[in-house]
């Protein structure tokens, strides 16, 4: 019974010096032992670690990329002398946790405050070079690369290692922003206008080829009737002469005798009459003697 | 996942062979504990003694209790990373697992194949209730022909890689954010405006999904893109106005053109009708008039014949018949002038005119002439349809 005693109390004895000497160390953490305020070993790997109790104590540093996001965009200006806002986020973590406890004291904000110096020092200066069309469009990758590099150099000083600089928002100031939509309304407006115009225009030709065409087809079609108007003519005509031909002395009586009896056939028509006429010569005489 | 672990289709809890798997696993884990030699196994499980049972029994409930705290449920989707004393050991699948209680292992469960989503430009869920919220600060950027546009568009994704996703990025769901909204940017400020409004909109979604991959795999987060959707791209509400007039001029330009088309459409087929009528007409002519020339000279040839058989009698007969056909139809006044002896005639023409209609009955007894002959009427009524159809040519 009393060794049972003993025993569990050896027990507790040996969890409790345990407690106290052992740390963990986590898969996201690098940890810093110090000995009365110095430090004497940096753990980087995780898992199960020792250290002096009472006299050791540990601090644990962040392993992981953490994200610098600044809450208000800051204005800087191009090579032409415009402003621009500019949003940004920069990607950072600890490489080395003793150079970054002893630059920082450990203290993030503080981390955070330097580097957030030495990148916008690094934006003004690649802004300053660069046209606003530049920063946008063609070297915004180059300017963020170049923004990198400059802010890891200058990390590394503080055990930090920059992974990224990125332009998040680029942004006219408001008052550039107004003027940008005038000029975009402007010119959706030429559009508008253009395509107006441009339909006029095309309205216009297609009716006044479709006025052509008529045009065309309606003389083309008259020449055709005029020219198979005309064969018929002649053939007529070819008809005739050949037919009167055979005596024209007897066509020329024949078709006045016909044409008289045409000019003569109403009432209206007064014909007066000499009775010598041969045509009376037997409604004078029975002999025909004159 | 669930494909290759049938039995755990549901998340039913019971079924022998998994116990088996459990008590399995923890023997295991004691086993590599104590093959480890730590100083801790103190195997509280195993009192020395026999007399104080009840102090046993009560050693080994707390035992039993502790080791007990280490059971965890992984549900189908996600995934236990197991970390003992902060190191990562192992990750689970789903099902019913164990870890060594606290304080030597803990386990973190990751979502695995849920999908999340962020959304870019607009809230769906924002202070007005379930209305869209927009967020212009994010939702406005620029071209690359220095133009705002306003895009609203939506990321999901999920994870790949567990344990790149709890270890490499504080944060990392929040760091999706910023990404889409540096990778948006600049695939944007890449392309030109109507290109993004219009014909680039998946293009700039699947640029944007790919840039947003990369960086994510730079930082290692262990995060997939599963999609970026466009919700809206538009110009700013400050320009909208003029956007629309311009598409409608657009619509306006083919309005127009439709409606010269349909002018075409009627006067030209109308032409080709009027012309196909001119054709027809000419042909008709054509017809006609050779018909009647051809009719008019056999006439005239078969009454020459005729003439040349016999030409006085002819001559007389046809001199005659068209006397009489005349003198029958026309009032007449017949005069002697040389018996007239040179006394005045007056002859009211006028009257005369204007008294036709009476005139044929009073007039034709004094001639005293027998009615025409009667060949004549038709005769006379053929050449009469001759001369009408010579007065039809003349005209055009």
């Amino acid at each position: 019974m009393k060794s049972l005693g003993a025993i569990l109390i050896g027990l507790i004895v040996l969890l409790v010096l345990l407690s106290l000497s052992a740390f963990s160390v986590d898969q996201r953490e690098f940890a810093i032992v110090f000995r009365l305020g110095e430090i004497i070993s940096v753990e980087q790997s995780p898992g199960l670690h020792f250290k002096i109790p009472l006299v050791d104590n540990v601090r644990y540093f962040e392993k992981r990329i953490v994200t610098l996001d600044w809450v208000e965009p800051d204005r800087f200006i191009t090579s032409e002398k415009k402003n621009v806002l500019v949003d940004s986020f920069v990607k950072w973590r600890i490489v080395d946790p003793a150079k970054y406890y002893v630059s920082v004291r450990g203290d993030e904000k503080q981390a955070e405050a330097r580097l957030s110096q030495v990148v916008n020092d690094g934006l003004r200066a690649e802004f300053g070079k660069r046209t606003i069309h530049e920063v946008i469009a063609g070297e915004r990758a180059k300017i963020m690369d170049i923004l990198r590099d400059k802010a890891d150099r200058e990390a590394r000083q503080m055990g930090i290692q920059v992974l990224d600089v990125r332009l998040k928002r680029v942004d006219l100031p408001q008052e550039v922003s107004d003027s940008v939509y005038q000029r975009m309304e402007a010119e959706r407006k030429r559009v508008a206008n253009d395509l107006r115009s441009q339909g006029a225009g095309a309205a216009e030709k297609i009716r006044a080829d479709a006025d052509k065409q008529r045009e065309v087809i309606l003389a083309e079609a008259f020449r055709e009737a005029q020219r198979i108007k005309g064969e018929g003519d002649g053939k007529a005509s070819e008809i005739y002469a050949e037919a009167y031909n055979r005596n024209p002395e007897f066509y020329a009586f024949y078709r006045s005798l016909e044409a008289y009896r045409n000019s003569f056939r109403s009432k209206a028509d007064v014909l007066v009459l000499d009775p010598s006429s041969e045509f009376f010569k037997y409604l004078k005489d029975p002999g025909g003697r004159k | 996942m669930a494909s290759n672990d049938p039995g755990w289709g549901g998340k039913k809890n019971d079924g022998p062979p998994d116990l088996d798997e459990i008590m399995r696993d923890l023997t295991r884990r004691l086993n590599a504990l104590f093959g480890k030699g730590g100083p801790r196994s103190v195997g509280p499980s195993e009192p020395q003694t026999q007399n104080p049972i009840a102090m046993g029994l009560i050693v080994a409930l707390i035992a039993v209790i502790w080791l007990g705290t280490g059971f965890y449920i992984v549900d189908q989707g996600k995934r236990g990373v197991v970390l003992r004393f902060g190191k990562h050991v192992e990750t689970t699948m789903p099902g019913p697992r164990w870890h060594m209680p606290y304080p030597i292992e803990s386990v973190d469960i990751v979502n695995l194949e849920q999908v999340r989503t962020i959304e870019i430009g607009y809230r769906s869920h924002g202070e007005g209730g379930p209305g869209r919220g927009r967020e212009l600060k994010e939702a406005l950027m620029l071209t690359d022909d220095e133009n705002i546009i306003d895009l609203q568009f939506a990321v999901q994704f999920d994870l790949k890689n567990p344990e790149d996703f709890l270890f490499n990025n504080r944060e990392p769901e929040e760091a999706v954010r910023g990404i889409a909204e540096t990778a948006i940017r600049e695939i944007v400020g890449k392309s030109r405006m109507d290109f993004v409004l219009y014909e680039g909109r998946t293009e700039v979604a699947a640029g944007t999904k790919k840039l947003m991959q990369d960086i994510l795999d730079r930082y290692q987060s262990g995060i997939k893109i599963v999609s970026v959707t466009m919700q809206n791209a538009q110009p700013p509400e400050q320009v909208q106005a003029a956007f629309d007039d311009a598409v409608k001029a657009g619509q306006d330009l083919d309005r127009q053109k439709n409606e010269g088309q349909a002018y075409a459409n009627d006067v030209i087929p109308k032409a080709r009708g009027n012309a196909a009528r001119l054709m027809e007409e000419a042909n008709g002519y054509k017809q006609r008039v050779i018909n009647e020339a051809q009719g008019n000279a056999s006439r005239f040839t078969q009454v020459l014949a005729q003439y040349e058989k016999a030409p006085q009698v002819t001559r007389q007969r046809l001199y005659l018949e068209a006397q009489e056909q005349i003198l029958s139809n026309t009032s007449k006044v017949v005069v002697d002038q040389k018996s007239g002896s040179g006394s005045m005639l007056y002859l009211p023409l006028d009257k005369l005119i204007s008294s036709t209609p009476a005139a044929p009955a009073a007039a034709a007894p004094a001639v005293g002439l027998p009615p025409a002959a009667p060949a004549n009427p038709e005769a006379d009524s053929r050449s009469r349809d001759a001369f009408r159809s010579r007065d039809r040519e003349s005209r055009p």
